[in-house]
């Protein structure tokens, strides 16, 4: 990803095309917010990215979620409007920061922005981070499309101000990367009022936290007439009122796309949610469905306010929704004679097309060699290198969440009884995971002498977000130079012998295999350190790309194995051995489009069949794309 | 509030190949036309190589921004199998404009999973207008591959509810930085994949 650096803004009142993310962003620079961080998760990466473009506001890259939520607290405790973005299990690392943050409330504007993603496009979960503001006692906004993301974005700072809390901004995926229509308005200025020395409010001991918690309870019921009167709650009274609904967030556009004629209650301002303008709503429809992604949190609430509701008895709870999903259900619960779907409408059946790793990508290089070792336990960390779990590798056993690798394999390690007791141990990780949440599970393992070898897999980057810069990339948000730390320093002073931590280059698959097989031969922790650049960053250089002379490939399908997109089959074969076993045969290629030299391909292949591209016939490589993820 | 009005694009491919913003260029224009714009993808981890489809929508007002099965316009398929794998989305009087692409992933490659022999035959058996071109041959032949995105958007140029040269403008104003040598170059390839669609529908 190519340095982030400030430019000068679109103008105010000019009509832009933002992705939700883009519009939060814009919105956090207009408010005057003078601290913003995060740590780079998808659906919810952009914002700060964008943010960082913005001038006049602090923008960094945290080491995690709960450092970012730190950081926005600290400059709120100045009068300092503050912010800070994650993905919704982000907000499990910070909940921490969180629940007591509740407490002391905010002094400057503070805002957390945090995104959901429902579907799963790219999480190990799904879940609902409305569940926060129920349990933080503070306030949730959840806006339908950019515009309105924009919007409560810089109603969200004043709502902070006014009622010292932070705020939860809850998007989702379909917020987040969904681009419309947003017209942008000014800047304006908020200088830091001073830190005001008060251990009452910023000291959570006990005495001081007591004293303050029944003021908690009390927001909540100060916030829930503020959410009655709030503009951000709007009551459509709509023309047929066999049906009314109660939507927030992508939802409320799914609603309106499927029944444009019923009434609707739009929920903004969804936590504390409007108990006035929701029996009002009650009262002019026969029927009331609760619409919501994808826990049944206000249904919930709303029938134990004594209000008649519908929700997830006819809608489900995973994934997201649509007008194709809510048509049927609710004709279903009206009775009404609900029509097939049209055979037209079947998806046809395609062979799966998973993401891969890049060709090139360091990470093939330590999955090829863990597919060749027998007798081992893997565990796997959240970033690109989980893909290592899929073919053809199959080379990781188990993957949790940001830094789950370290302790996971320490449990493995104690746990295992005779069935296990031969087995090899070894730990995954990615170099920002490590930092973000990896260090003290490693820490655990070797002050209780785990049996474990961790593989640190060096790509110099954040490299499933796109390349974000990491506090070992020498760079900041913004690309310039930044204080690189040293991973082998930080393995060493978290107590792993120096002698037992080995720097091996992951394109060096001999190297590789000889020092991972020593390494799990001998007792006690050991760090292997497999360190190449991530080909989708600047540090990564191209090399001569390869090709397969066709007369030499004998068809052996070792290279295939490497689990390279550039390799493709050209056609296939059966042979019988002289023993009588039928062998299949794949003929390969190379795209030399895509290869870019990496040579990994080549060390399997037995027949010296794959060599360099003639000089004159290097392609000019297409130009790496950026993308979110 | 009527959503008939609604066009609704689908372009679809795999990751890396310009899907996404090819998607945002098709969406600048309709915002240039006085539309109401969304666009939305699920492309959370695309730039592995994997599926992308990027949803387009404008009109007077966009609510949804997903597109439901059965209600595309058009359909815009970088490859061949991702075309066949989103071909359901179509209207039946839809049109799809494909790539010939055939990008095969390790998947296959391994032997898991087959290919399909020929996925717009598919699609032309389940009753679908289909118009398929070589969009990677066409920029070759203009001394480029990366012109592939503006050979794809030129072959959409034509099925649109407003002008091509709107459409052109976009590109031009987004290649403008880069020079007039690369605004021609671009120029040429959007020609040339309007061209592609038109002899094939001319000789259908």
């Amino acid at each position: 990803m190519a340095a982030v650096m400030p430019q000068t803004p679109p103008a105010a009142a000019t009509r832009l095309l933002l992705s939700g993310n883009e519009a939060v962003a814009r919105a956090v620079w207009e408010s005057g917010v003078r601290v913003a961080a995060a740590y780079p998760g998808t659906p919810a990466t952009e914002i700060i990215e964008s943010l960082a473009r913005y001038p006049d506001l602090y923008a960094e890259w945290s080491v995690n979620e709960k450092v970012s939520m730190e950081v926005a607290l600290g400059a709120s405790m100045t009068g300092a409007r503050a912010f800070c973005a994650m993905k919704h299990v982000g907000l499990n690392v910070a909940s921490d920061c969180l629940m007591t943050m509740t407490i002391t409330g905010a002094y400057g504007g503070l805002v957390i922005a945090v995104a959901d993603d429902v579907g799963m496009s790219s999480s190990q979960n799904e879940q609902d981070s409305r569940f926060w503001g129920r349990f933080a006692h503070i306030p949730v906004l959840e806006p339908a499309d950019s515009q309105e993301a924009y919007e409560m974005t810089k109603f969200a700072f004043g709502l902070s101000e006014q009622y010292e809390t932070p705020v939860l901004l809850r998007l989702t995926t379909r917020i987040c990367h969904v681009k419309g229509l947003v017209v942008a308005g000014e800047r304006e200025a908020h200088e830091p009022a001073g830190f005001v020395k008060n251990p009452q409010r910023w000291v959570m001991v006990p005495a001081h936290a007591k004293a303050r918690i029944p003021a908690l309870f009390q927001r909540d019921e100060t916030l829930r007439a503020v959410s009655d009167a709030s503009p951000l709650n709007v009551l459509e009274a709509g023309s047929d009122r066999s049906v009314g609904f109660v939507a927030s967030g992508p939802a409320y556009m799914h609603v309106k796309e499927a029944f444009p004629d019923a009434p609707v209650l739009k929920l903004g301002f969804s936590y504390p949610w409007p108990p006035e303008k929701m029996r009002e709503l009650a009262a002019m429809c026969d029927t009331l469905v609760v619409v919501e992604e994808t826990e049944k949190i206000l249904e919930t609430e709303i029938r134990a306010a004594g209000i008649a509701c519908h929700g997830k008895d006819v809608l489900p709870s995973i994934g997201e929704l649509s007008p194709q999903v809510l048509h049927p259900a609710v004709d279903r619960l009206l009775g009404k004679p609900v029509p097939p779907p049209a055979p037209a409408a079947a998806p046809p059946k395609v062979f799966p097309r998973p993401p891969t790793l890049c060709a090139s990508c360091p990470h093939m290089g330590m999955y090829y060699t863990l597919s060749q070792i027998k007798n081992i336990i893997v565990t796997g960390d959240i970033g690109c290198y989980t893909l290592g779990a899929g073919h053809p590798w199959n080379a990781l056993d188990t993957t949790i969440c940001m830094g789950a690798t370290m302790g996971v394999a320490l449990g493995i390690d104690k746990g295992r009884g005779a069935v296990d007791k031969n087995k090899r141990i070894l730990a995954v990780i990615g170099d920002s995971t490590f930092m973000h949440m990896g260090m003290q599970g490693l820490l655990d393992i070797t002050y209780n002498h785990g049996n474990i070898t961790v593989l640190l897999l060096d790509n110099n980057t954040t490299g499933m977000t796109g390349g974000q810069a990491t506090p070992a990339s020498g760079k900041d948000i913004h690309g310039k130079e930044a204080p690189k730390v040293d991973l082998f320093k930080i393995v060493e002073a978290l107590g792993v012998p120096n002698e037992r931590i080995k720097v091996v280059d992951p394109y060096e698959l001999p190297i590789l295999f000889k020092t991972v097989r020593e390494e799990i031969k001998i007792e006690g922790p050991s760090v292997i350190i497999a360190r190449r650049p991530c080909v989708l960053i600047d540090d990564f250089k191209p090399f001569r790309p390869y090709l397969v002379e066709e007369d030499k490939c004998t068809g052996c399908g070792n290279c295939i194995e490497v689990g390279c997109p550039a390799i493709h089959v050209t056609h296939r074969d059966k042979v019988v051995k002289p023993s009588g076993k039928e062998v299949e045969l794949a003929f390969v290629s190379i795209d030399s489009q895509a290869c870019t030299g990496c040579g990994l391909c080549v060390q399997p292949c037995a027949p010296d069949a794959i060599q360099h591209v003639p000089r004159r016939d290097i392609p000019i490589h297409i130009v790496k794309t950026t993308s979110t993820s | 509030m009527s959503t008939n009005d609604i066009t609704n694009i689908l372009v679809c491919g795999i990751g890396g190949q310009g899907v996404m913003t090819a998607a945002e260029i098709l969406a600048e224009a309709a915002m240039a036309e006085g539309h109401d714009v969304k666009k939305t993808e699920v492309a959370g981890m695309a730039q592995r190589g994997g599926v992308v489809t990027s949803h387009l929508r404008f009109g007077r007002k966009v609510l949804s921004p997903q597109i439901e099965p059965g209600t595309v316009q058009v359909l815009l398929g970088f490859e061949g199998a991702e075309a066949l794998r989103w071909s359901h989305y179509l209207k039946p009087d839809g049109l799809a404009l494909v790539n010939n692409a055939r990008l095969v992933p390790p998947v296959v490659e391994l032997g898991l999973f087959d290919y399909p022999d020929d996925p717009t035959g598919q699609m032309r058996a389940a009753g679908h207008r289909v118009v398929s071109f070589d969009a990677m041959s066409i920029a070759r032949d203009l001394g480029e591959i990366r012109l592939g995105n503006t050979v794809m958007l030129g072959a959409i140029a034509d099925y649109l509810p407003f002008s091509p040269e709107v459409l052109l403008a976009c590109i031009d104003k987004r290649f403008a930085r880069k020079g007039e040598k690369v605004v021609d170059a671009n120029r040429q390839a959007f020609a040339a994949g309007r061209d592609a669609v038109a002899k094939q529908l001319a000789t259908a």
